[in-house]
């Protein structure tokens, strides 16, 4: 049941998805194409999504202490708004304005079986580790130093 | 890395509906799992597992995201649209660097972008500032700018 229920969350994910033009780089670039061929669907996407879990958050938090599988929510509580994430975020968006696909958008379409999408993946995955990596090593000299 | 840039059709019902589904999706997550329905961090977890039955939430969530085409077929009769305007060196250059990207700045469009939001976490406001300006940026600089330089577009 537990089984069930968590891959239906992600089945409605990857419909919404599907539904949405979020897994359609076509569209996905023409939304920030002001200049351009502008598609304004995303808007919709962002708005119908954000309003959703705006107020579901809020209810779910209100009426619960836990959450159903797990002892406690788990959300980010930093506020900290430093290089690391301010230079990642950009970098992700030349990456994004590139290729066309988020992460959020690609691991439904992967599903459609479009060679595409698998070649993006992989590519992201390799992108993956090769941050981990390099955080070790920074990690590992900060170490170096403080010792 | 310049092809056609065809428009695509305005879909603002079909959008609406994804998007609300999107944002279901995130609060049952977080009512099961309790936890933020972001692609970036799900991936990574499934990638570099700590426990085992942390990552089999994480795979059986992965592989109902990937069903969502085929519940789409289902509902409508065809697969949904993936046009690839880019070419596949476009698609590695631009995955491996939305892939540091989204680690280094600790989430991408769905867990920033819809679930920080959301919970009007200060970082992903401006985690999703940041990136949704350097998209627009870099969509006019190939499209408008680059493009014309190689006597594309």
């Amino acid at each position: 049941m537990k089984h069930f229920l968590t891959y239906l969350t992600g089945l409605i994910f990857g419909l919404g998805i599907s539904m949405s033009g979020m897994a359609n780089p076509a569209k996905v670039l023409n939304f920030f194409d002001f200049a351009g061929t502008w598609d304004p669907s995303l808007v919709f996407v962002m708005g119908g999504a954000v309003t959703v879990s705006f107020f579901g958050y809020r209810a779910l938090f209100k009426r619960y202490e836990t959450p159903a599988f797990e002892p406690r929510f788990i959300v980010p509580t930093s506020r900290v708004i430093d290089a690391k994430l301010v230079g990642g975020s950009l970098v992700f968006g030349v990456g994004w304005g590139i290729a066309g696909f988020c992460p959020g958008g690609a691991l439904p379409a992967l599903g459609a079986l479009d060679a595409n999408v698998w070649v993006f993946f992989v590519a992201l995955v390799a992108g993956i580790f090769a941050a981990k990596f390099m955080m070790k090593l920074t990690a590992a000299k900060a170490a170096r130093r403080a010792a | 890395m310049i092809t056609e840039f065809s428009p695509t059709e305005f879909t603002p019902w079909a959008s609406l509906i994804g998007g609300l589904l999107i944002g279901a999706a995130a609060v049952l997550l977080m009512a099961l799992q309790g936890r933020i329905f972001g692609a970036t961090g799900i991936l990574a977890g499934f990638l570099t597992p700590t426990n085992s039955s942390d990552w089999a939430w994480r795979a059986i969530l992965l592989a109902g995201m990937a069903s969502g085409p085929l519940a789409f077929a289902a509902l409508t009769g065809h697969m949904p649209v993936v046009e690839v305007p880019v070419s596949k060196t476009a698609l590695i250059i631009g995955g491996f660097i939305v892939g540091i990207g989204v680690s280094y700045g600790s989430g991408c469009t769905s867990g920033h972008g819809v679930c920080g939001m959301s919970r009007l976490s200060p970082r992903s406001i401006v985690a999703t500032l940041s990136f949704m300006f350097a998209t627009a940026v870099t969509v006019y600089l190939i499209r408008h700018v680059f493009g014309q330089v190689v006597g594309g577009a």
